[in-house]
């Protein structure tokens, strides 16, 4: 069993699988900054209610967050064949993870805007400035702020979505374990302990990044 | 995307029963398994909330594909045979748990500390007092947020499409490469898991708000 540990763990293989996790690491921070983007437009928009507009978005936004992430992976690199687009592995894989974390991203930003007290804007309409000034200059730093925790674990769940685009072929470290055991299938438990174990350090020192951040807010 | 539903509406409907009686299972046994954890950690033995913290931990920092994976791939080799209905749904079971011992826990200490106190010092032993006095408060509190996990747990039981659980998306899989309508397929899919996760988030919203 231990020698099956020591084979296994041998500097190609380890390279390989770590190699998948800068793929991972790649899809989630490209997603997660392209979500950060879109989902603080989507946010506003729903919170300024604009007529028509915010009613139409907030739909959207509550349609795709209440769908399997996984569904959403189908759809950009099975289903865009169908209407005559095919696009590679990884900018399938980004552009499902940018439109699922956007609309979760946008609810983090609504909220987060929502916590920022309204005396703020009072003052900074009542200061001269418009409603978007006040917004863009006043409510929404101090909403930023309040939002970097939740913005932390959202990205934890992100990098450990990436592994479900397996199913579409990303190599990423799931998929390249398989690989590796696929060929000895001694390496299967050595191959799923240091998947597990990788994944588990990158998360677990984001969620104590997360629980840091929002102790010094508190 | 009607036709789908006609040509096909059988296979979406077993699916559909699939995704729900796997969903249902992991959240009677999530809940039961994150109410433990959750209650070991607010015991006060210092080696049970380091169990507690350290199961937690595991279960909330590993994708669950790969738990799942794992369940699939290695239990019937070393310990069980188990298809991939029971794999995906032990997987989802476990992962679900380590969210809802967090989301218990946090109801728990959202309960005055004096309810605990006030029950102690009138003779009731400290897991008496959590069993009649803290839990049925803190349940209040933890409804709308155990909801929402339970939207979470339909939409991750899709990874049960990994390891042929004949789930509502494995189904939407097989109709999109026999139909080789692939948008139609998923869509069709989609509006299935909309109908269950939906109403469910619309509802939780509304107790969130009646709560405040």
């Amino acid at each position: 069993m231990l020698q099956n540990f020591i084979d296994a763990y041998s500097p190609d293989n380890l390279r390989y699988l770590l190699g998948g996790l800068w793929i991972t690491i790649l899809v989630s921070v490209v997603s997660i900054i392209g979500s950060f983007i879109i989902g603080s437009i989507l946010g506003v928009i729903r919170y300024v209610k604009i007529k028509y507009v915010s009613a139409v978005v907030g739909f959207v936004i509550d349609v795709i967050r209440n769908l399997p992430l996984l569904l959403i992976l189908f759809f950009t690199y099975f289903g865009l064949p169908n209407l005559g687009v095919k696009p590679e592995i990884i900018p399938a894989a980004i552009l499902a993870m940018t439109i699922f974390e956007s609309t979760m991203l946008a609810e983090i930003v609504r909220s987060g805007i929502q916590a920022v007290d309204s005396g703020q804007m009072e003052g900074a309409r009542a200061n001269g400035l418009t409603y978007w000034q006040g917004l863009w200059h006043i409510v929404l730093p101090q909403a930023l702020v309040k939002m970097i925790p939740a913005i932390v674990s959202q990205f934890i769940s992100l990098v450990k979505d990436t592994s479900l685009a397996t199913i579409i072929l990303l190599p990423e470290m799931l998929f390249r374990s398989q690989i590796i055991y696929g060929q000895n299938t001694n390496y299967i438990i050595p191959m799923f302990v240091a998947i597990a174990l990788m994944y588990f350090i990158v998360c677990y020192l984001l969620s104590l990044l997360s629980r840091y951040l929002e102790k010094r807010q508190a | 995307m009607i036709h789908i539903f006609q040509a096909y509406g059988g296979t979406l409907l077993y699916g559909l029963g699939q995704t729900l009686l796997c969903s249902l299972i992991a959240l009677i046994f999530s809940l039961i398994i994150g109410t433990f954890f959750a209650l070991l950690e607010e015991s006060p033995s210092k080696g049970a909330r380091r169990i507690a913290r350290a199961y937690i931990e595991l279960f909330r920092n590993i994708p669950l594909l790969v738990i799942t994976m794992f369940f699939y791939v290695v239990f019937p080799l070393y310990v069980v045979k188990m298809n991939g209905f029971t794999a995906g749904t032990i997987g989802l079971t476990l992962y679900t748990s380590s969210f809802i011992a967090e989301t218990v826990r946090a109801g728990i200490q959202s309960v005055d500390t004096g309810q605990m106190e006030g029950a102690r010092a009138n003779g009731l032993t400290f897991w008496q007092a959590m069993r009649y006095i803290v839990l049925p408060q803190a349940f209040r509190y933890v409804i709308p947020p155990l909801g929402n996990q339970f939207v979470n747990l339909v939409k991750n039981s899709s990874t049960l499409a990994f390891v042929g659980g004949f789930d509502l998306m494995y189904q939407g899989n097989v109709i999109a490469s026999s139909s080789l309508e692939t948008m139609a397929a998923y869509s069709a899919v989609g509006v299935l898991y909309l109908i269950i996760t939906m109403p469910i988030s619309y509802y939780m919203r509304y107790l969130e708000k009646r709560l405040a």
